[in-house]
């Protein structure tokens, strides 16, 4: 396992350019500035919903950078924004979802977060959980069958959507197959206000990959490269035709579950600030400065980069319209639709 | 038996046309993969897939886990990433855990990517009573998901509809699902054409054209509803039978135009009444045709219960007959 040491400082690279590492700290920083956007807009009365991934970034931005981009599909669920933008999504797409505007990949129909793209092999998924993991596996089954080899998917979820059924359906059937799929559960320990133990007996969801047969690890999800050596082991397993792996990072849920949800209903401000000395933010940017891979000035530089991105994106996207009213027949089928056929 | 006729048709019962169907979607479209609960080694609990697993191989006739849910589920995911799915539910009963994969996803992967996504998929699964299936063998599913946009419901009664509209499903970019009244499996038999041919979803055939009355229908009960208006005939009174054959879309200038004709409406099926296909015909006419009719519209279906159940009694008291369907429709004709 990677010696990282985000506490001591220790950093093993696992093959990570300098490069790499600042381009994973930059999406770190990126999804926390888009995540505070959504909350602002939302408390200006801008967009009625929004949600975020705050202490999800670590993980996010260390499983992207295993995923291979115009060869690997990504089944994300909605609290992936960093996955999301690893992969290629732009902080103008991110936007366009928030504003829901006409030229959002789905047309503003869906809640923000609940991104779609299939130039970038993101498949689209619905906010019921569980119910996007059969559908990775029915892509995994698609690649295998056809042959294709260095391809693999990247499936998402979060603790609570593993006591979904068709968590278990997906995860046997791929166990089955030998499919080219990757479970990666990030657990933030939070099923809304439901807490682990309330969720499950045996709270290390990683052992539950030996009753599939297939391998499972788990990983320190605060920590990026430990993410990326766990993810990218799995999915060169996967690609390699070797099969599938459950991976499990550990992470926290910092925000409420949404715009929609008062987190001090059923736990305390305190118990999350105790959780935030652990906030993986700032303790890869210490890193990344004890080693010399970014400089002070470097930070600070890239912090107000994002920040223009973000202010750039957020006008850019709130400038274009809405989609019309009579969008909303479109898309039913294919071609003109009326349930009467005359 | 398949037995070749001289004039380029073939007798075949319905499930031999499902079979016939389906072996010709496998052997034109390597993109075709068959997915359900027994369909490879065992040849599917009615055999329609017998030996397809020996020639076309295990990763093309998948036997999947009993998990409904994701035989649906995973076939959706198929489709989205380029596979032409037909996935099996062995039983309409047991298609409930699949609900939300059917309603939930399938029905809206085109409308909710706003058109990147699709979903191309058929879902066969037989249906319906007559056949002591008892609680769980028996039921009637359509109604629960006729009110879905985004779906397709198909349900044909004769081997010939078997055929080119499951072509006309497979072919189909959108998911559609395929009943099958498994009491027509074998009891129905009939010329079906050789060579491909598709039969477009949504329109309606009349079966037995009549002046007196039109009666709506589709699956086991439309050739109840065909024997009924045959003895009706023996009476001399015109009965025209118009089988739907696609539920979702539905063929509204079929029904109308037989109902402007006849001037007298009854809907029978065997799924029960309380929101079933007869009240969205009904309500229909009613907006459409109100002042064509000369009586009121009837419905006759099955009693509103959870189910028929397996004692003999308590399935033919669920069940219609021709002969119950002749007293409705002598009762109409002389309004």
């Amino acid at each position: 396992m990677a010696t990282t040491d985000l506490r001591t400082g220790s950093l093993e690279r696992h093959g990570l350019s300098d490069e790499q590492l600042r381009d994973m700290f930059r999406n770190m920083l990126l999804q926390r500035q888009l995540d505070n956007r959504g909350f602002q807009l939302n408390r200006q009365g801008k967009v009625p919903f929004a949600l975020g991934s705050e202490g999800h970034e670590a993980l996010q931005a260390g499983a992207a950078m295993a995923f291979h981009r115009g060869h690997d599909i990504l089944a994300p669920y909605y609290r992936d924004l960093g996955l999301c933008l690893g992969i290629g999504l732009s902080p103008f797409e991110i936007l366009l979802s928030i504003f829901a505007r006409a030229d959002d990949h789905n047309g503003g129909r869906q809640f923000p977060n609940h991104y779609s793209s299939k130039a970038a092999g993101l498949m689209s998924f619905s906010s019921i959980l569980a119910a996007h993991l059969p559908h990775a596996v029915g892509a995994a089954y698609a690649i295998k069958y056809r042959g294709e080899t260095g391809r693999a998917v990247l499936a998402t979820c979060g603790d609570g959507t593993t006591s979904e059924g068709e968590w278990h359906e997906s995860m046997n059937f791929a166990a089955v197959h030998k499919l080219p799929f990757v479970m990666l559960v990030e657990n933030n320990e939070w099923a809304i206000s439901t807490p682990l133990d309330k969720q499950m007996a045996q709270p290390e969801i990683w052992k539950r990959a030996a009753g599939y047969g297939m391998p499972g690890r788990r990983f320190n999800g605060f920590d990026p490269i430990q993410t990326y050596v766990a993810v990218k082991e799995a999915m060169d397993r996967a690609r390699a035709g070797e099969g599938p792996t459950l991976v499990e990072g550990t992470c926290y849920r910092y925000l409420a579950h949404s715009t929609d949800d008062n987190d001090l209903t059923y736990r305390t401000r305190e118990a999350v600030q105790e959780r935030r000395k652990d906030d993986p933010v700032p303790a890869f940017e210490a890193l990344l400065l004890e080693h010399g891979i970014v400089t002070a000035d470097g930070v600070a530089a890239m912090r107000q980069d994002v920040l223009r991105e973000t202010n750039e994106a957020t006008d850019a996207a709130e400038a274009l319209p809405y989609p019309e009213p009579a969008d909303l027949y479109k898309h039913v089928y294919e071609g003109a639709w009326e349930p009467w056929q005359s | 038996m398949a037995v070749v006729s001289s004039t380029n048709s073939t007798v075949m019962n319905n499930v031999e046309a499902v079979r016939a169907t389906l072996y010709e979607a496998m052997k034109n479209d390597e993109r075709t993969v068959i997915l359900g609960e027994d369909v490879g080694a065992r040849g599917n609990v009615f055999l329609i897939t017998k030996d397809f697993i020996g020639e076309f191989g295990e990763r093309r006739v998948i036997d999947t886990p009993i998990a409904e849910a994701s035989i649906v589920g995973i076939a959706v995911g198929m489709a989205m990433e380029g596979l032409r799915p037909i996935a099996e539910i062995q039983f309409a009963d047991f298609i409930y855990p699949s609900f939300n994969q059917i309603v939930g996803e399938a029905a809206k992967i085109r409308y909710r990517s706003n058109g990147e996504y699709t979903c191309p998929l058929v879902i066969r699964t037989p249906y319906g009573g007559g056949v002591r299936g008892a609680l769980s063998h028996s039921v009637s599913i359509e109604a629960l998901f006729y009110h879905v946009p985004g779906l397709k419901i198909v349900a044909p009664a004769f081997p010939d509809d078997v055929k080119g509209l499951l072509n006309a499903a497979i072919d189909d970019p959108d998911p559609v699902l395929f009943l099958e009244h498994k009491k027509t499996y074998r009891l129905i038999k009939g010329e079906v054409p050789d060579g491909h041919y598709t039969i477009p979803l949504g329109k309606a055939n009349i079966r037995k054209a009549g002046t007196q009355l039109t009666v709506v229908s589709y699956g086991l009960y439309l050739h109840w509803a065909l024997e009924a208006a045959e003895r009706l005939a023996q009476e001399g009174l015109s009965v025209e039978v118009l089988d739907l054959r696609s539920i979702r879309p539905m063929d509204k200038t079929a029904i109308l135009n037989s109902v402007e004709k006849t001037r007298k409406l009854l809907i029978v099926h065997e799924d029960n009444k309380f929101g079933g296909i007869g009240a969205e015909i009904s309500a229909m006419v009613a907006e459409e045709a109100l002042f064509s009719l000369d009586a009121p519209i009837r419905r006759l279906c099955g009693p509103d219960v959870p189910s028929m159940g397996y004692a003999l009694p308590l399935e033919e008291e669920f069940m219609s007959s021709p002969a119950e369907m002749a007293d409705a429709m002598r009762a109409m004709v002389k309004f």
